[in-house]
C-alpha cells in the first residue's frame, strides 16, 4: 500500500486546477504547464521504477479493504503505459506553443490537457471496472473541450459526431457493467477475474465479455467501429490530434487487453479467434484509408486503425511472445504516432495547405523535417533496426506459432502499404519543384523539431536496445498469461 | 417488479435509439438522454429492488438492500448531466455556425 499509485493522476489534476487561473497569460500558463509535466513525468518514471523492482504498486483508496473500496493497480503493464504516456505529454508541452495561436492557449489548453493526462493515468491505473468508466468519461470530457478548441466551422460539424459516438458507447459501457453486476456482483477487477474463473466463463459471461468488448472496440477504433476516427482526428490542433492518436485509441486497446488477459479467459477458442479477423480487416481497411486520400493529416490519421490491428492481432494469438509483440508495439505506436502528427502539424504550417497535390519541394527549404519524416515512415513501418520492427517480429513470431499463416502475409502486406502511404508524403511534399503557394521565405522550425526528435530518439532506442528493454516486456507477457499474479496481488490471498 | 422496471428501460432505450436516429439535432440530444435515463434504470434494476431494509450488512440482518448500485447511478447520473449540457451548447453553436441543424446536410468533404 503506498500513496505512489495516485499521484500520476492527482498532479496533473490539480496542475490542471492551477493553470486553469492563469489562463489568460500566456507566458506564466506555458512555464507551469512545463514545470508541471516535468515534475509528472519524474514521478512517473519513479513509479515505473519501483514497480519493476519491488512488483506491483496497489492503493486502497480511504483504507477499504480491496473488493469493498476503490483499488488503483499499478502493475507493470499500467506502469510502463503512465511512463510512455508521459513522454508524449512531456513532447506536446513543449510543442503546444508553437503549434497553437495565442488565442487558443488562452482558451484554457493547458487546463485541458492536464484533466486528459490525469484521465489516461486514471484508466491505466485502476482496478476497478466502473472506475475504469468514470476514468473513461473524465479524458473524454477534456477531449470534447480540446476537439473543439477554436470553434471553426467545419470542428464543430466534426465535433459534434465524435462526442455522439463516444457518448453512445458509454451509455452502452454503463449498461455492461450492469449486466456484469447483475451476475457476478462485484465491480472489482481481480474479484470479477476470481468469480469468473469459478463458474469457468459461462454462456452469459461471454456474451457480456464480447459487450464489453464492442464498447471498448468503439473507443479503439477497430473495424468495423472505425468509421468515426478519421474525420473527427484531421479537424482539431496537430498537437491535440497528436494527444488524441497516441492516447485516446490506445486507452480502448488497453481496456481490451486487461479484460480480455484477466477476466474472460475461459473461452479462448470463441473469442480470441474473433479477434484475429477483426485485427486483419482492421489492417485492411485502415491501409485502404490511408492510401485513398491525398491529405496528409488523413493519411496519418488513417494510419492509427492498422496499428490498433497489429496489437489486436497479438491480443488474439494470446501466446508469450505475441502478447509482448503487442505491448511493444502499443509502446511504440504512442511514441511514433505523436511523432508523425507532430511532423504533419509542421507539414501544413510551412505549406500552408494539407493536400499533397499543392505542395512540393519542400526539401530545400526545410531539409530537417524531411529526414525526420523519412526516418518516421521507417520507424512506423518497422524497418530494422528501429523499434516497429521488433514489435511486428515478436507479433508475426507469435502468429506463426499458432499457424495463422494467413494473417502473417496480410500483416506483412499491410506494412508495406503502410511504408507507402508515409513515402508518398515524403514523394511529393518534398521532392520535386517548389510548389507550394505560401511566400519563399523560410519559416523557424526548429520549435516544432525538438519534440519529435525527442519522442524519435525514445523510438530508435527502443528498437536499438531492444536487447535491454526486451526482458522487461516479456516480464510483462508472462505476468499477464497468469491471471492469478493480478488477483492475488490485489486481493492478497 | 423488476421484470417491469427492466421493460420500462428497454422501452427506453428504444425511444432513445429511435431519436438518435433523427436528422434533427435537438432530436438526437433527446435521444441521448432518454438512453441514458434507460442505462440508469437498468443499473437499479441489476441490484435487486427491495424496499424497508436496511442498505448495510451487520450480524442479525439477513435481509439488506445493496448501496452499490445507488452510488454507481449517481455518478453516472451526474456525468451525463455534464455531457448533455456540453452536448446543448455544442449542438447549438453548431447549427448557428453551419446554418442548419440536419445531420444529413452537415457531411464533410475531404480537403478543407
Amino acid at each position: 500500500m503506498s500513496n505512489l499509485a495516485v499521484l500520476p493522476i492527482i498532479i496533473p489534476l490539480l496542475s490542471g486546477i492551477i493553470v486553469a487561473f492563469f489562463a489568460k497569460n500566456v507566458k506564466v500558463s506555458r512555464v507551469l504547464a512545463a514545470l508541471f509535466t516535468i515534475i509528472n513525468a519524474l514521478v512517473a518514471v519513479y513509479l515505473t521504477s519501483v514497480v519493476f523492482t519491488d512488483g506491483t504498486v496497489i492503493l486502497e483508496t480511504g483504507d477499504w479493504v480491496a473488493p469493498f473500496g476503490i483499488v488503483l493497480v499499478a502493475d507493470p503493464l499500467a506502469a510502463v503505459l503512465v511512463m510512455t504516456t508521459n513522454i508524449i505529454a512531456l513532447a506536446s508541452v513543449f510543442y503546444a506553443p508553437f503549434a497553437l495561436t495565442v488565442k487558443k492557449e488562452q482558451h484554457y489548453f493547458y487546463a485541458f490537457y492536464f484533466f486528459l493526462i490525469s484521465g489516461v493515468s486514471g484508466a491505466f491505473l485502476t482496478g476497478d471496472l466502473f472506475n475504469l468508466f468514470v476514468f473513461f468519461e473524465v479524458l473524454l470530457m477534456a477531449s470534447y473541450a480540446l476537439i473543439v478548441l477554436g470553434g471553426e466551422k467545419v470542428q464543430l460539424r466534426e465535433s459534434i459526431k465524435y462526442v455522439l459516438i463516444n457518448l453512445f458507447s458509454s451509455i452502452l459501457f454503463v449498461t455492461a457493467i450492469a449486466f456484469l453486476y447483475g451476475v457476478v456482483g462485484t465491480v472489482n477487477m481481480a474479484q470479477i477475474a476470481e468469480r469468473v474463473q469459478e463458474v469457468e466463463q459461462t454462456g452469459i459471461l461471454t456474451t457480456i465479455g464480447i459487450l464489453l468488448f464492442f464498447v471498448f472496440a468503439t473507443k479503439a477504433a477497430l473495424f468495423p467501429l472505425f468509421y468515426w476516427l478519421p474525420k473527427s482526428y484531421i479537424v482539431p490542433n496537430p498537437v491535440v490530434s497528436a494527444l488524441f492518436g497516441a492516447l485516446l485509441t490506445k486507452v480502448g486497446i488497453y481496456s481490451i487487453l486487461r479484460v480480455f488477459s484477466l477476466i474472460f479467459v475461459y473461452k479462448i477458442s470463441l473469442t480470441h479467434e474473433i479477434f484475429i479477423w477483426i485485427a486483419a480487416l482492421s489492417m485492411i481497411f485502415g491501409v485502404i484509408g490511408a492510401l485513398s486520400t491525398n491529405n496528409v493529416k488523413l493519411i496519418i490519421a488513417y494510419n492509427i486503425i492498422p496499428a490498433i490491428g497489429f496489437i489486436m492481432m497479438g491480443i488474439g494469438m494470446f501466446n508469450e511472445p505475441a502478447l509482448s509483440g503487442s505491448i511493444y508495439y502499443l509502446i511504440h505506436d504512442m511514441l511514433i504516432k505523436t511523432a508523425l502528427f507532430f511532423i504533419v502539424g509542421a507539414i501544413v504550417y510551412v505549406a500552408g495547405t494539407s493536400d499533397l497535390k499543392k505542395m512540393g519541394g519542400l526539401i530545400h527549404h526545410y531539409p530537417v523535417l524531411g529526414w525526420l519524416l523519412f526516418v518516421s515512415a521507417f520507424v512506423l513501418a518497422g524497418i530494422p533496426p528501429f523499434s516497429g520492427f521488433i514489435g511486428k517480429l515478436l507479433l508475426l513470431e507469435g502468429a506463426l506459432e499458432n499457424d495463422k499463416i494467413i494473417i502473417v502475409i496480410i500483416a506483412l502486406l499491410t506494412s508495406l502499404l503502410i511504408l507507402y502511404s508515409i513515402i508518398k508524403i515524403f514523394v511529393n511534399g518534398f521532392w520535386g519543384e517548389q510548389r507550394h503557394i505560401e511566400p519563399t521565405e523560410k519559416k523557424p522550425l526548429a520549435g516544432f523539431l525538438v519534440p519529435v526528435a525527442f519522442l524519435l530518439s525514445f523510438s530508435i532506442l527502443l528498437g536499438v536496445g531492444a536487447e535491454y528493454i526486451y526482458p522487461s516486456i516479456e516480464s510483462i507477457s508472462t505476468y499477464l498469461l497468469n491471471p492469478e499474479l493480478y488477483i492475488d496481488s490485489v486481493l492478497k490471498e | 417488479m423488476e421484470i417491469i422496471i427492466s421493460i420500462l428501460a428497454g422501452i427506453l432505450v428504444a425511444t432513445g435509439v429511435y431519436n438518435l436516429l433523427q436528422k434533427q439535432l435537438l432530436r438526437i440530444v433527446i435521444g441521448t438522454v432518454l438512453l441514458s435515463h434507460g442505462a440508469h434504470l437498468f443499473i437499479l434494476t441489476m441490484g435487486k429492488l427491495k424496499r424497508g431494509q436496511p442498505p448495510i450488512l451487520e450480524e442479525g440482518i439477513v435481509q439488506y438492500t445493496d448501496p452499490l448500485p445507488q452510488a454507481l447511478i449517481l455518478t453516472s447520473i451526474v456525468i451525463s448531466f455534464g455531457i448533455t449540457s456540453l452536448l446543448l451548447v455544442l449542438a447549438y453553436r453548431t447549427a448557428n455556425e453551419n446554418e442548419t441543424d440536419n445531420m444529413e446536410q452537415l457531411r464533410g468533404k475531404t480537403n478543407e
